[in-house]
């Protein structure tokens, strides 16, 4: 059964709405309010517009808890909207919210915070090592990354519209299942060709060292990152080195 | 940096600050855009990059993963990128010191969301019963409040550490100034380090794959050296 048109600037309101999902964040309901704030457009829809019980009753039943990555709730809204347009009995609709919660939040936090964007940050980074300009590397990283963004989201609301209650095959394609761990790789082979440069261009800021500085550098560095490794995940590195620059600091300032 | 500055300074850390998790998450907080964009407000957008490019490799393990407290690296970016820029002249001295303000504001920054998300969760509670009795402009209102708290957390967050560090680092900078080069080289290594360990971490477990990433690092040290 192909799905019901939704008018597209229905369409445009709710995505620009996605964008502000986690306007309202917290921990007692997450995402729920701004999963309702994103369906409103299209609960307006519902037989006797805003004014209407039904609406009203929407509004209430989504902004309950919700927890998802903040792009791929945009499949979560698109499902969403089509199952209250539809007409589903309330109890069905709570039920595939709560289903939701868990698939999308792991898909989401995989796909894009453990691969697409440590991958745009490297590539970034790699310009920035190569000698980019600010404004290129900032341009790039900026236009790599929302490319992905915003296609995400698009592709959510369609897919999530489209599919309804069927909306999980959506994430079940091999292309979505090997995609984060592909992106994870990627971003490491790239970091691997990126850290060193960028880091030379840092460091040479104030002296121009010998290729045994350099070398050496290298060596230190991948020592350091063995033992975070190694510790894993006891030791936060960001802290760490908080720490150790305000040492190195204050012991040059004496 | 004079205190006129700082106005556009809070009003891009306040966006920023937005940017992390409310609105609308296009990564203008991660520390590369943040830092160069404080950079070019100061009139040196190439210092900011050069403290943004710092803190982007120390950002790298910090993931904004679901509901766990993380460092929050708009705002913090934001004042890297100013102090390294901004306050006269700029140096290699206070690109290590925008970096140190900037990992303190992280820190900072990480609790002032914690203290928002509790805050939008009271007044979510709060209106719940209006929700549930029919109430449906609620919806909006929650989220035009908790939009309007974030900004103002990062905004007043970024005015408040600038405007503390201005006189700290006037009267550090000249005094590491002999220093300058090892801490330059400290703060390159422990970005570099902690990067590498966070990729490392996060990539699938596949010899291949780390053998392909030993050699770009073998080919990208070489070319470090030649250059």
């Amino acid at each position: 059964m192909s799905a019901p048109e939704l008018p597209r600037r229905v369409r445009a309101a709710m995505f620009l709405r996605l964008l502000a999902v986690q306007g309202s964040w917290n921990y007692e309901t997450m995402l729920g309010n701004g999963i309702a704030f994103a369906l409103e457009p299209a609960l307006r829809r519902l037989p006797g517009g805003p004014r209407g019980e039904a609406y009203r009753a929407a509004m209430a039943r989504e902004a309950r808890y919700f927890n998802s990555h903040p792009y791929t709730a945009a499949l979560a809204v698109g499902a969403l909207a089509r199952l209250e347009l539809d007409g589903e009995a309330p109890e069905r609709i709570e039920r595939f919210r709560a289903a939701l919660c868990g698939p999308l939040g792991s898909i989401g936090d995989q796909l894009v915070w453990a691969g697409w964007l440590p991958f745009c940050a490297m590539l970034a980074l790699f310009a920035f090592g190569l000698g980019a300009t600010p404004l290129a590397a900032v341009l790039l990283f900026l236009v790599a990354y929302n490319v992905g963004h915003i296609w995400l989201c698009a592709w959510g609301l369609e897919a999530g519209w489209s599919g309804g209650l069927r909306v999980a095959a959506a994430l079940g394609t091999p292309a979505f299942r090997s995609a984060p761990q592909r992106l994870a790789a990627l971003a490491l082979v790239l970091g691997g060709a990126a850290i060193p440069l960028a880091a030379k261009r840092l460091a040479t800021v104030v002296f121009c060292p010998s290729a045994w500085w350099v070398v050496g550098f290298a060596v230190g560095a991948a020592a350091l990152a063995a033992l975070l490794v190694r510790s894993r995940g006891r030791v936060q590195g960001w802290l760490a080195a908080l720490a150790v620059l305000t040492l190195a600091t204050m012991a040059a300032a004496w | 940096m004079t205190a006129a500055s700082l106005l556009p300074m809070a009003a891009l850390g306040g966006l920023v600050g937005l940017d992390v998790v409310s609105f609308p998450q296009a990564m203008i907080s991660r520390p590369l855009v943040a830092a160069t964009l404080a950079g070019a407000l100061c009139g040196d957008a190439g210092a900011g990059l050069l403290a943004g490019a710092a803190l982007e490799m120390l950002a790298m393990e910090t993931l904004p993963f679901g509901a766990s407290r993380y460092p929050e690296w708009g705002s913090a970016s934001v004042v890297a990128g100013a102090i390294a820029a901004g306050i006269p002249p700029a140096s290699a001295g206070t690109l290590v010191l925008g970096a140190l303000a900037g990992l303190a504001t992280a820190w900072l920054g990480g609790w002032s969301m914690f203290f928002v998300r509790r805050l939008n969760g009271t007044w979510s509670l709060r209106a719940r019963p209006r929700l549930e009795g029919g109430d449906a402009r609620v919806v909006p209102a929650l989220q035009l409040r908790g939009l309007t708290a974030d900004f103002l957390r990062g905004a007043l967050l970024t005015a408040a550490v600038l405007a503390l560090a201005r006189p700290v680092v006037t009267d550090l900078a000249p005094r590491i100034a002999s220093s300058n080069w090892l801490l330059v080289f400290l703060l390159a290594a422990l970005g570099a380090s902690v990067a590498a360990s966070a990729l490392w971490r996060l990539a699938p477990v596949v010899a291949r794959v780390r053998w392909y990433a030993a050699i770009a690092c073998a080919a990208a040290i070489a070319v470090a050296v030649s250059r």
